[in-house]
């Protein structure tokens, strides 16, 4: 280990990378891919823990039984999630609780679609469909990732939700197929949830200050203006066979180079959000930060408990 | 009455109380103490609206006109909900919500048990079913009562405090009625007699390992089997039945 | 653990069919040995993938040293003579 440089360990972890060796927890990796790492699993854990949220906001109002159920599996699926993603990047070093104090305190990011409200019923269906669709196009790709605690948490992601984008569509394409009322929810849904699922993709490539060095690393796989046209082009024809119009005047089929052309984002909204200033993120980080304060005593009475028990166990 | 009529009342009981406390538990989802309890108590929701579906199913099945699951759950009067005053009382803190789901299993566990030898087959299937859930549900709401019956002293006074509001409670689940009486007789239900020393006992051998005491005020309390709720129960129905009520006759 | 009144990590195996061994899956937090197993249950086989499950405090598996681990290693890859495929059979000879 002396006699290697941190030049030559360097190129020998990029060669790993390049040959599709993943890289395993223990492996030297250089500091800044494992921050950059840290960030993007954290980012995508709090993301999935604050997406509980506007989805929570509609169980206890689910209009049957069956909804109800199927609302609360997903959701608690998220949880889940939240936490293969916590554990891979405890793997890295860096430990669940502070990083979930990052959320708390705002210094960590989440995903910018979880601060949009959920005002109906038919958005439980949009979130499902084009929250949970954007999601997958993000993810499905994280699966090769070149770091594999998160490729392998990407894989158990993944195969659970496929059944989250179905369910949001049974839920949508249930109300575009109802009455007038129900078909106006469904609209209305799309209308407010489009663009925000768009930029959910992040910034579009010229500005994304990550991406090319991710790119060489293997920890993204697509650009985001690649994975957000994969997303329109597939959304788009979803949502004309269920009647729905897309909010997008300029949306239109390019024949040419086989895909939609689409109209502008909306970037200073995005960046608003982003900064704290989208409709609901002071109630999210607020709701997440009142579980941990409410739930500390039991944590600790928890802890307290077991060393109690360990120590009759060991006197 | 008819014995067609008893197990219809007694079926929503079961199906009431299941869904209730369920409803109260999917409140917290997204909201638990920490990530891996959040998943555990939305597992027992899940199963509590499990069982709900069940039990209210075979229930609108026997009703005079009959009705489905989601028209019992979602379109009665407040009066005409029949479970227990305990199910509805508010989550609370931790310790509350733990400790009303402790007295909850503790009860249903062996009513469960007992319900397996009933002479109604379909009663028995879902018993069943139900009871593999609820004995993972009691170990749950059991082992938190003693982590925090014996873990700090913070937490055990709070837990001391839930039990102290929330016992008074528990009594009307051994309410009986013509209807219980009915069925007993022809052996499609256990007596409240047969189930109370068992809910007795663990609550007893619970509150040991837990450092608490029993509260030396017994006063019971009781309504919900007959209709009569607490003041939280006309929000909850409200929160419930949004839906229902505000969109009539539509299909979700 | 890096801090004293949160929960340690525990590293979570689960056995997917008899028959199988157990595989490791992940980790979680929890404050003793019984919430780990229940935690296990609840986070890493609501889809029915498991009939058993093993929780090993995290802190308690001793791992090899990845720097060594071309002299662990690959000693045995030069080591042929320990597989089947190494040894010549002549044409015709069965069950071996």
């Amino acid at each position: 280990m002396k006699d290697l440089n941190i030049s030559k360990l360097e190129a020998i972890f990029q060669q790993k990378i390049d040959d599709d060796v993943k890289i395993e927890p223990n492996d030297w990796m250089p500091d800044a891919y494992r921050k950059s790492l840290i960030r993007q699993i954290s980012q995508h854990a709090h993301s999935e823990v604050v997406g509980m949220l506007p989805e929570g906001n509609w169980i206890t109002r689910a209009p049957n039984l069956r909804r109800k159920a199927v609302l609360l599996a997903k959701v608690q699926d998220e949880a889940g999630h939240g936490l293969y993603l916590y554990s891979a990047a405890e793997t890295l070093g860096a430990d669940r609780e502070k990083t979930i104090d990052d959320l708390h305190s705002g210094k960590a990011k989440y995903s910018s679609i979880f601060n949009y409200p959920t005002l109906t019923w038919a958005d439980m269906g949009a979130i499902g469909w084009l929250v949970d669709g954007a999601a997958i196009m993000n993810q499905v790709p994280l699966c090769r990732c070149s770091y594999g605690p998160y490729a392998r948490a990407m894989i158990r992601v993944c195969k659970e939700e496929s059944f989250h984008q179905r369910q949001g569509f049974e839920v949508i394409n249930k109300l575009a197929e109802g009455t007038i009322e129900q078909k106006e929810m469904a609209q209305d849904a799309l209308n407010r949830f489009w663009w925000p699922a768009l930029m959910m993709f992040g910034p579009s490539d010229d500005d994304s200050s990550h991406t090319e060095q991710s790119m060489r690393w293997k920890i993204k796989r697509n650009t985001n203006d690649e994975l957000r046209q994969m997303f329109v082009d597939v959304t788009v024809p979803q949502a004309e066979s269920i009647g729905l119009k897309v909010p997008d005047p300029h949306l239109k089929w390019n024949e040419e180079k086989e895909c939609y052309d689409f109209g502008p984002i909306d970037w200073d909204e995005f960046w608003q959000v982003v900064g704290g200033n989208g409709p609901c993120n002071k109630e999210r980080v607020d709701a997440r930060r009142k579980a941990k304060e409410d739930g500390k005593w039991v944590v600790e009475a928890a802890m307290a408990f077991a060393n109690k028990r360990n120590a009759k166990k060991t006197a | 009455m008819t014995k067609q009529e008893a197990l219809h009342i007694y079926l929503l009981r079961m199906g009431d109380d299941s869904l209730i406390l369920g409803q109260r538990l999917s409140q917290l989802c997204g909201h638990g103490p920490i990530l891996e309890e959040d998943i555990a108590l939305t597992n027992v929701a899940l199963d509590l609206i499990g069982q709900a579906t069940l039990f209210l199913e075979y229930s609108g099945e026997l009703a005079e006109q009959p009705k489905t699951n989601d028209e019992l759950a979602y379109l009665r009067l407040e009066k005409e909900y029949v479970n227990a005053i305990l199910v509805e009382q508010p989550n609370g803190h931790f310790g509350d919500t733990i400790l009303r789901q402790f007295l909850f299993d503790a009860y249903r566990k062996p009513l469960l048990e007992k319900l397996l030898d009933s002479n109604d087959e379909r009663l028995a299937g879902i018993a069943e079913k139900s009871l593999k859930e609820t004995k993972y549900h009691l170990r749950h709401s059991s082992e938190w009562v003693i982590r925090l019956g014996d873990g700090t002293e913070e937490s055990h006074e709070r837990i001391q405090n839930s039990l102290e509001s929330l016992l008074r409670y528990a009594h009307e689940l051994f309410f009986e009625n013509e209807v219980d009486k009915l069925l007993i007789a022809e052996g499609i239900v256990p007596s409240a007699e047969s189930i109370f020393p068992i809910w007795e006992k663990t609550l007893n051998d619970v509150l040991k390992e837990a450092t608490l005491t029993l509260p030396k005020n017994n006063w019971k309390f009781q309504g919900g089997r007959e209709g009569r709720h607490s003041e939280h129960m006309g929000y909850l129905l409200a929160e419930m039945q949004y839906m229902q009520r505000t969109y009539p006759n539509m299909e979700w | 653990m890096s801090e004293s009144k949160g929960w340690p990590l525990w590293e979570v195996f689960v056995r997917s069919k008899q028959g199988l061994n157990h595989k490791h899956v992940g980790s979680l937090r929890a404050s003793d040995a019984t919430m780990a197993i229940k935690n296990a249950r609840d986070v890493y086989t609501r889809r029915a993938e498991g009939i058993s499950i093993w929780v090993v405090p995290s802190n308690n598996i001793t791992a090899s040293d990845p720097s060594e681990e071309d002299s662990l290693f690959e000693p045995s890859q030069t080591k042929v003579y320990r597989h089947p495929t190494f040894y010549d059979v002549p044409d015709g000879i069965s069950h071996m």
